[in-house]
């Protein structure tokens, strides 16, 4: 949109009042859906509005929180990992495998590794072997999971060493140690997101690519490392999970976390274009996605019901996200 | 070929003492786009078979008045008549069943399908369901015949030159039983021989009595082709008249509500002892360039004209690291360079102002801060951190200085006009002043106010001793504002013209490769 030169250096520009009413819809709606179900959860439920049952929700999905800040770097990158759930098993396959020989510590940060590795992969693939990100993490979704699957031989691995359940199942000042990690890594892609420069470029290669490379911006290496930050994010998130149930399972993730991830990036208003997003916009879909899921168990409605609205809000998310973007005349 | 200034002038329909009833008559219409007046009470009557041309600044509301003649947009107030029958069009659908049709700016085309498919679409010949493509085929022939001009009829239209696909757009009209076509901005994106051929055509479909609404803010074309003008100015009318009784001068006065005393700022003349800056030599990159030197002084502003395509983005991608040549060598200061891409080029102070702002230059969904600082960011952070601070008073200061107008730096670039985005795109050369600036097309789709302030401003650069290179297919911007002329042909400069050899005809001589200058192929 345009506005004429006329127009002194101070004054407004012209948006359609359509559009900027649709655009505060998208930048805010997330704000205001959020807290709409938590007035409608406090009322109608008493266990709700329980320290129990708020940390439980948060325990329970420190994962999919955790995978979902890194994707929104990604997406703002102009990229998409579907790969995170494989990558997120992998993890917790290699951490199980080698704890009892290498020792704890050293076998999760294994896991991390394998996690950064397999996200180095995807982005030099996606970058440099000119394959479409969707394409390729649909393709390094389904042989990463296989080679977790070769690795357990299909079975799960128990980890008999006691030191691993400590990470999944200790607390500190009264919060689980989950809850602290996801704090600090949403935190943290937060910080690295709106502050720095590398969040910066990540807005300008999602925004144009060409531009940004003419204005001196590696967009294969912004748009790398934005893959590789979302497979070790992928690996923590399962290296949480295996160590809470002292279990590594080649298809503990699979693709629904991967989705459910991907749910909280698009209910945040996060654009699939590529260049828009925001990283405490995400963390509310995904505990818009949590407090749905937590509000089905507590009034007792059939969980076959969860899957259906989760997707109409999809689609409604997504949709006032279109029409943003084009009623403007 | 005709050219722009032996085209004899067509009769006006008023002439013919036939005032029959107009193709399109508007009275008093309106129309607002949120908090922007477009139109105010403008009336105009279109004569059926002219080329009734709609002038303006960018923003006067010329493209909005030829998309409400089109259905495109409905008008919030006033009446539209076609062939003396009030009309309200819901879309341009509506107005096609009238016979009123347009050929927008951004071309609607299946680049996937043939020329044919494309320009019979919506109405193929079938026979038991399937498409008949002899059928097809017939019926394409036939329209070309009466378009008078050729199109390969099987070749896909994605295949196609910019010019040729804007054809296929008018094939498509005409296959429709248009009579009344908008033609929105048809050149703003060719070169000056498809020009030739495009305007042309227009004259052509008049002569068979199509009427054309043309829109456009070339004058020289406007001039060279329409029969009535209209002009515009901040969504009002402000005059109709004859063509042939209009000057550009005179076009300019009404379009900006005062004359300008000149179009162009006085160029200084570059000190005797200036030193070389930027040393190029037999610079080559694949098919785009060959053996191409030159050297840019401090305080010189070196033009570059040729036709479009005849590498002189080239030449400027090549020396701002975005392109690597094969051969040849580049100095700046005396010292060789090889920057190995657009940040490593920024770097040691080569600036690059790229051609299409909005594909090369800008991120229109961020900031004017975020965009300005994106080349410097370096600059404005400490341990990877971006100071917000700094990088807003840095910016501001910037903008400011360039007479960005916008209600801050934290404004969307997407929402600028096109002059203000292009000086945004200044403002990212200049926060960190370079030694070189390269600048591709700076007035491409600026207002006239915009583009004597650009003038200005790349005048006030060379004066302050920065070299500059200046490409542009406007010719008089080149003449007027270089010191010296590169002419580019087929990938080569052909002709370096100095201080009393610079003329247009000396230039399009050389950019043609013919003594027929301006005369197309």
């Amino acid at each position: 949109m345009s506005v004429p030169d006329t127009a002194t250096p101070i004054a407004a520009a012209g948006r359609s009042r359509t559009s900027l009413r649709l655009a505060a819809l998208r930048d805010y709606g997330i704000v205001a859906s959020f807290l709409a179900l938590l007035l409608v959860l406090s009322v109608s439920s008493d266990a709700f509005l329980t320290t129990t049952n708020l940390l439980n929700i948060l325990d329970q999905w420190s994962p999919t929180l955790i995978m979902a800040a890194s994707s929104t770097i990604v997406f703002v990158a102009g990229g998409f990992d579907l790969s995170i759930g494989s990558i997120f098993g992998l993890a917790g396959v290699i951490a199980a495998l080698l704890a009892d020989k290498v020792g704890v510590v050293p076998a999760m940060l294994l896991g991390l590794g394998a996690g950064a590795t397999c996200g180095l992969i995807n982005g030099l693939l996606a970058t440099y072997g000119r394959i479409n990100p969707f394409i390729t993490t649909l393709a390094t979704m389904m042989m990463i999971l296989g080679i977790g699957f070769v690795l357990t031989g299909g079975n799960l691995i128990s980890v008999t060493e006691p030191g691993f359940t400590e990470l999944g199942t200790g607390s500190f000042l009264g919060l689980d140690y989950t809850i602290w990690v996801a704090a600090l890594f949403v935190g943290g892609c937060g910080f690295l997101l709106s502050r720095t420069l590398y969040g910066r470029y990540a807005f300008a290669v999602g925004g144009n690519p060409e531009a940004a490379w003419l204005s001196g911006v590696r967009v294969n290496r912004v748009r790398v490392i934005a893959f590789v930050l979302s497979g070790t994010s992928a690996a923590l998130a399962g290296l949480l999970a295996a160590s809470r149930v002292s279990t590594g399972q080649a298809d503990a993730g699979g693709l629904n976390l991967a989705l459910d991830a991907v749910t909280g990036v698009v209910l945040g208003g996060v654009s699939i274009a590529g260049g828009e997003g925001a990283i405490w916009r995400t963390g509310l879909g995904v505990l818009l996605l949590a407090l749905i899921g937590n509000g089905f168990n507590l009034l007792g409605i059939d969980a076959t019901y969860q899957r259906i609205v989760q997707g109409a809000i999809i689609l409604a998310a997504v949709g006032v996200d279109a029409w943003a973007r084009t009623a403007r005349p | 070929m005709r050219t722009l200034t032996t085209s004899p002038r067509a009769r006006h329909a008023a002439e013919e003492g036939a005032p029959s009833g107009a193709a399109v008559a508007l009275e008093n219409v309106g129309k607002t786009f949120g908090a922007v007046r477009a139109l105010h009470q403008v009336s105009v009557r279109v004569e059926p078979g002219t080329i009734h041309a709609l002038v303006g600044e960018n923003g006067a509301g010329k493209s909005t008045l030829g998309k409400i003649i089109a259905g495109v947009h409905a008008p919030d107030a006033g009446q539209v008549i076609v062939d003396g029958r009030r009309r309200r069009y819901g879309s341009p659908h509506d107005a096609l069943r009238d016979g009123v049709t347009i050929v927008a700016q951004e071309l609607a085309l299946m680049p996937r399908r043939s020329v044919a498919e494309n320009v019979v679409l919506g109405d193929f010949p079938s026979r038991l369901g399937c498409l008949d493509r002899h059928a097809l085929r017939r019926r394409y022939d036939a329209l070309v015949e009466q378009a008078g001009f050729v199109l390969p009829a099987d070749a896909l239209v994605g295949d196609l030159r910019l010019a040729d696909q804007q054809k296929v757009e008018i094939l498509r009209a005409l296959a429709r039983g248009a009579r009344l076509i908008v033609m929105d901005e048809p050149t703003a994106a060719l070169a000056q021989e498809e020009t030739e051929q495009l305007l042309a055509i227009v004259r052509a479909l008049r002569d068979q009595g199509t009427t054309i609404v043309y829109v456009s803010h070339f004058l020289t074309e406007v001039l060279a082709v329409a029969d009535t003008v209209t002009v515009l100015r901040d969504g009002r009318l402000i005059a109709t008249a004859p063509a042939r009784e209009e000057t550009e001068a005179g076009l300019i006065a009404k379009m900006i509500g005062r004359s300008l005393d000149a179009a162009f700022p006085p160029r200084p003349a570059v000190p005797d002892k200036a030193p070389a800056v930027l040393r190029v030599r037999g610079l080559s990159a694949g098919n785009a360039i060959h053996d191409v030197s030159f050297e840019v002084r401090a305080g010189e502003v070196l033009g570059f004209a040729g036709l479009v395509g005849s590498g002189r983005s080239e030449v400027a991608l090549a020396i701002s690291g975005a392109l690597r040549p094969e051969a040849g060598s580049v100095e700046l200061d005396g010292r060789p360079i090889a920057p190995r891409s657009p940040g490593g080029a920024t770097r040691l102070g080569i600036a690059l102002l790229p051609e299409s702002r909005k594909t090369q230059g800008l991120i229109l969904g961020r900031s004017i801060a975020e965009n300005v600082a994106l080349p410097h960011l370096r600059h404005v952070s400490r341990f990877g951190v971006v100071s917000r601070r700094r990088e807003r008073r840095v910016t501001s200061e910037v903008a400011t200085r360039l007479d960005v107008r916008a209600p801050s730096v934290a404004t969307p670039v997407g929402a600028l006009s096109g002059g203000n985005q292009q000086k945004v795109l200044f403002a990212k050369a200049l926060l960190r002043p370079p030694r070189v600036l390269i600048a591709d097309e700076p007035t491409r789709g600026v207002d006239i106010a915009a583009k004597r302030a650009i003038y200005d401003l790349i005048v006030g650069l060379a004066r302050d001793g920065m070299a500059v290179v200046l490409i542009s297919s406007e010719l008089e911007e080149v003449l007027a504002l270089a010191h010296r002329v590169c002419v580019m042909r087929a990938g080569r400069i052909v002709s370096t013209l100095d201080g009393g050899d610079v003329s247009e005809q000396a230039v399009m001589v050389a950019a043609f490769g013919s003594d027929e200058a301006g005369g197309g192929r």
